[in-house]
């Protein structure tokens, strides 16, 4: 648990060490290394099949590593005796798909954790849903159901969703990569204002103006390793490694 | 003129790959309602006409007359019910109950994370769907005493309640397996973003999984039902006084006299008609109205 590690604010809230994982024969990371700060908004990008995905999945337990160490608050993910539920409650993760539970209304989607995992009481689990999802600028959609509601307002239900668990980090699985295009800048405000409310925000986009405009440090994947990393001004527009060259010369 | 045009038309259809109904190729869950529901509401009316009052005219003879034949029928119809296929349907209340409770456990059995959880219930699910029925109550019946101690008190097990439990295995098994079916039909990502929100396993299948199952699995469970239903005169064979062991008995009493033989047990077939048919309308029903939307 995180209550008897020394973690403190001023040490990294994420932190990632050589971390490998494999597919059977197919290495997937090769040694992956970095830190994150608290307040940090990071974006990793890279052709699809670079392992970013992966990566951002192994940080909340989603997928197992094989060798290094991931540490979130101190505290080391992939260790056996890991408390998994513990570690959940801290990072958050919204996915491409949106994932909602189909059969629940927004509300009740962003009521159901804090409610039977958190055992916490209704009445405030309610106030703070209703809250979240005026912050997603989704007042007035509480009774729908998912089915009922476009892509780009599933997928701020899913940031609310998350939310409500009051997360120290959150984690974003590509998830304007499933929208239509219209759609995309609604859920992207949405993530900005959350940054800028301090939250620590991992994404995995495509979206390179907006990893640009958000991002406090870019990294670039490649089959498994991290080829280059910078703040964006000058990972755009300095980019020294070839492969990130052709990658931004491709994208942009 | 286009060059289009000049194909025929089948020519025309496009190449590409294309996704085909699924029901095309995966096996039919629910044959007998399926079946049952597509016959016109006039069956019954016809089937009464051929298997009760048509050998009641043609099988009449000197001694059993047309209105001797009737009268009789209608002398048990009132016994062969109340006592009889009441009887059938409390059975195959009661079994469906067990066998569904029973069957939901050993359908999560069936994906639990345990090996050996998952090879026991296999081996369950195996053995009880593939045994003969007959066999399986044969089997209940001379292995449960017939009556039980419970704090002191000694409490008789009617055969009728082990017929109850002999029932359930198949319905458990079968049940099992719709249970199963329909846990894998819900989508990974709803299981990775429960996992992610901190839910655990158990948490996720019962507030978030079955939930989402529960409509789909009640048409093939009530198909299930229609199907034990009509196997419960199977019982009778274990001398549990049913609807088709009281047909017996009431022959017997009015002299084992072969023109009763067809208008007696075409009663007893015309009565689990009446009552399944409407059960597999309703199931079709319930199946075009929670197939999924794609």
């Amino acid at each position: 648990m995180s209550d008897n590690s020394p973690w403190t604010a001023d040490q990294p809230i994420v932190s990632i060490k050589n971390v490998r994982k494999s597919y059977g024969e197919f290495e997937v990371l090769k040694g992956v290394s970095f830190d994150i700060m608290k307040g940090d908004v990071i974006c990793i990008i890279g052709p699809s099949g670079s392992g970013k995905s992966t990566l951002i999945r192994c940080i909340n337990a989603l997928a197992d590593i094989q060798d290094g160490s991931i540490k979130v608050e101190g505290q080391e993910v992939h260790d056996a005796k890991l408390d998994k539920l513990a570690l959940r409650r801290k990072v958050g993760m919204v996915f491409q798909q949106y994932n909602l539970f189909p059969h629940k209304t927004a509300l009740q989607n962003v009521m159901m954790a804090p409610l039977k995992v958190l055992g916490q009481q209704k009445k405030d689990v309610e106030m703070r849903a209703r809250a979240l999802l005026k912050k997603v600028r989704l007042e007035g959609k509480e009774n729908a159901y998912p089915g009922e509601l476009s892509g780009g307002q599933q997928q701020r239900v899913a940031i609310a969703r998350s939310l409500a668990m009051q997360p120290d980090v959150m984690l974003f699985d590509e998830v304007t990569a499933a929208l239509d295009p219209e759609t995309v800048k609604e859920v992207l405000i949405t993530i900005k204002e959350l940054a800028a409310d301090g939250m620590t925000c991992i994404l995995v986009t495509h979206e390179m103006s907006f990893a640009r405009e958000v991002a406090d440090h870019i990294y670039f994947t490649d089959r498994g390793v991290i080829v280059e990393h910078g703040p964006p001004s000058t990972f755009f527009d300095n980019a020294q490694d070839p492969r990130t060259k052709a990658f931004l010369g491709q994208i942009l | 003129m286009s060059d289009i045009a000049k194909f025929p038309p089948r020519e025309r259809h496009s190449d590409l790959a294309v996704l085909l109904p699924l029901s095309a190729s995966a096996p039919d869950a629910l044959g007998l309602s399926r079946w049952l529901a597509s016959m016109p509401g006039w069956v019954l009316p016809a089937l009464t006409t051929v298997l009760v009052f048509w050998p009641v005219y043609a099988m009449a003879q000197s001694t059993f007359t047309t209105e001797r034949l009737l009268s009789t029928l209608l002398k048990w119809m009132p016994l062969l019910v109340t006592k009889g296929f009441v009887l059938n349907i409390l059975i195959s209340f009661l079994t469906m109950v067990f066998g569904t409770i029973a069957g939901i456990f050993l359908g999560l059995g069936r994906v639990s994370h345990s090996r050996f959880v998952r090879l026991v219930s296999w081996l369950m699910v195996q053995l009880f769907r593939n045994s003969p029925w007959l066999v399986l109550l044969f089997v209940v019946m001379l292995s449960l005493p017939f009556e039980i101690r419970i704090a002191g008190t000694i409490v008789p097990v009617p055969d009728w309640m082990k017929a109850v439990f002999g029932l359930s295995l198949p319905v458990m098994a079968n049940i099992a397996e719709i249970v199963r079916g329909a846990i894998r039909s819900v989508p990974s990502g709803q299981w990775e973003a429960a996992e992610s929100l901190a839910f655990s396993r158990t948490q996720t299948l019962w507030q978030i999984i079955l939930p989402q199952c529960f409509k789909r699995m009640i048409p093939p469970w009530m198909n299930w039902y229609a199907i034990m239903t009509m196997a419960t005169p199977l019982v009778s064979l274990l001398g549990v006084t049913e609807i088709i062991t009281l047909t017996r008995q009431a022959m017997e009493a009015e002299g084992n006299h072969p023109s009763l033989l067809v208008p007696f047990y075409g009663f007893a077939l015309i009565i689990f008609f009446a009552y399944c048919y409407p059960i597999a309308r309703l199931t079709m029903s319930l199946e075009k109205r929670f197939a999924v939307k794609l």
